[in-house]
């Protein structure tokens, strides 16, 4: 292979299902989940060449590459920054294929995060170790900020202080994905959709932010992307999905989650904002050029601050975006047609950018109507799709 | 950890923090019940979270020295569910303004959560740990006894 640009492209994606208790290894859900993706592109699972995966991911990339037969495995690399870099692994594959260096590029993230251990519990027990892109367990544990939703509460409040907001403003993003995760039979809350009024009346997990129905789930389950080059993909079993352009932004003094300490205003979101001007720069895009969106979800403000980082509304105006449905199907901007992190699974941001696949290709559950452009954004990386 | 600790009246229960090599400075100081930041023992530019190398002028000379230990309560929240591990009630957590110009995470304390207002000054205290340890954790100003 020669190492001359080559314009990359999504080829397979392939999950398991989602539930709350898998019943196998965590090793073997990622198995799985490749080999689908690699079903779903017509590429035999030999021809793997890249893998790419979290930092958290327990499974070995040697011990799953040992499953799937990998016969010359030439880059390995793991992203740091959890969910909020899911994207990332789109951009890291991207520039392999683009330099030549990687012909398919398996990304997998597989966890029983439900039945096995529980990111939304108190992390009152860990270690601290370098990779994760966070201090929360140094700077925010001894205070009893010691969950995921406790951190991102702590930026959100102020965002709600600047414009007013109050939480059941955010809970209208968990009614919309509630309704399409209600017609996604894959999602978790497949025809269980909620009111705002089921969303008030949930318990508050973190005053006066998130109510229950503003958080992800905990799931199991395993989601996998094959990305190869576009002339290679346009010869393969699915329609290619082109990588128009894919980045990551990581501005100076932010951290992942507990992001506090950069020297922005915190109802901003540094990260994303820095992202968004990548994205478009690298692009020659703009946000009216999209049709569809996902962005990532674990909490329901997270979407609005990213609606604004990403200029699909000015800041502050996301409260009347989202209430004015235009997250809805015929709305401006459909955002997380799967139902997203909180309807369909949290399967770490990355069942979300097979979403986007499915979207560009025109075989989503909830379709878009005419989908040219697509983005995705997991708030410190970020990617746009195309139909070819 | 000791689950029944949680019923001892007396005893703290506040979890200890996990102490860096590059924070310990801070964490021994609050063991003295002193509140020290972090600056450049050059360009005298504060910066946190800590560490070896100043982000300015790249000089690994550090000076350890006392903060005023005021600031001003920038956000904060509740924590319900899961109940916070190492608290009786939940905790109200802030992350305040410091005088010197960064942004700590913290607990207030001396003051019902509805009262809580933003840019309420606010003033260092020190509260125990498990281990004998102390961690820095605010009330308002002024209120102290």
């Amino acid at each position: 292979m020669s190492r001359t640009f080559q314009e990359a492209a999504i080829a397979g994606i392939g999950a398991t299902e989602f539930s709350k208790e898998s019943g196998r290894s965590e090793l073997q859900l990622a198995a799985e989940c490749a080999k689908a993706a690699c079903d779903d592109a017509g590429i035999a699972p030999c021809d793997i060449d890249g893998m790419i995966t979290f930092t958290l991911d327990n499974s070995d990339e040697i011990t799953l590459a040992r499953c799937l037969g990998v016969n010359d495995l030439a880059y390995t690399a793991r992203i740091p920054g959890g969910g909020a870099a899911a994207v990332a692994t789109i951009y890291q594959a991207m520039a392999l294929v683009n330099a030549g260096l990687c012909k398919n590029v398996l990304i997998w993230r597989a966890m029983n995060e439900r039945s096995q251990y529980r990111f939304g519990q108190n992390a009152s027990g860990g270690s601290y170790t370098a990779g994760n892109g966070t201090g929360s367990l140094l700077w925010c544990v001894p205070f009893g900020a010691m969950t995921p939703g406790t951190w991102e509460s702590l930026a959100a409040q102020r965002y709600m202080q600047v414009y007013g907001i109050r939480n059941e403003d955010f809970g209208r993003v968990s009614v919309v994905q509630r309704k399409y995760a209600a017609s996604n039979p894959k999602a978790w809350f497949y025809n269980k959709p909620i009111t705002l009024d089921d969303h008030q009346n949930a318990k508050w997990i973190v005053e006066p932010v998130l109510r229950l129905y503003d958080c992800c789930q905990e799931s199991d389950g395993g989601q996998a992307i094959l990305v190869t080059s576009l002339e290679r993909a346009r010869d393969l079993k699915q329609k290619p999905v082109h990588i128009v352009g894919a980045c990551q932004s990581i501005p100076y003094n932010v951290e992942v989650i507990s992001n506090y300490y950069h020297d922005a205003d915190l109802a901003l979101m540094p990260e994303a904002e820095g992202t968004a001007k990548r994205l478009y720069a690298q692009t020659g895009m703009k946000p009216e050029d999209m049709q569809v969106a996902m962005l990532y979800d674990a909490f329901t403000p997270q979407v609005f601050k990213q609606l604004e980082a990403f200029g699909f509304c000015k800041r502050g105006e996301a409260r009347d975006f989202v209430a004015d449905g235009n997250l809805e199907l015929n709305g401006k901007l459909p955002v997380n047609t799967h139902g997203g992190l909180i309807g369909e699974a949290y399967i770490h941001g990355m069942n979300s950018i097979a979403e986007m696949v499915r979207q560009v290709r025109g075989t989503a559950v909830n379709q878009v109507a005419k989908v040219d452009y697509a983005l995705c954004s997991s708030g410190m990386a970020g990617a746009i799709l195309a139909k070819v | 950890m000791n689950p029944t600790a949680a019923n001892d009246g007396d005893k703290p229960i506040r979890l200890a923090p996990i102490v860096t090599p590059d924070a310990k400075f801070f964490w021994d100081a609050a063991d003295r019940s002193e509140f020290f930041g972090q600056k450049c023992g050059d360009c005298n530019r504060f910066r946190f979270p800590p560490r070896p190398m100043c982000p300015h002028c790249f000089s690994v000379k550090r000076e350890e020295v006392a903060l005023s230990g005021r600031g001003k309560i920038y956000t904060w929240i509740r924590p319900q569910h899961p109940p916070a591990y190492g608290f009786r009630e939940p905790p109200i957590v802030a992350v305040i303004e410091l005088e010197e110009g960064f942004r700590f995470v913290s607990n207030i304390e001396g003051i019902a959560f509805e009262q809580v207002t933003a840019g309420m000054p606010v003033e260092v205290m020190f509260a125990d740990t498990m281990g004998k340890h102390k961690v820095p954790v605010f009330r308002p100003l002024g209120r102290g006894a």
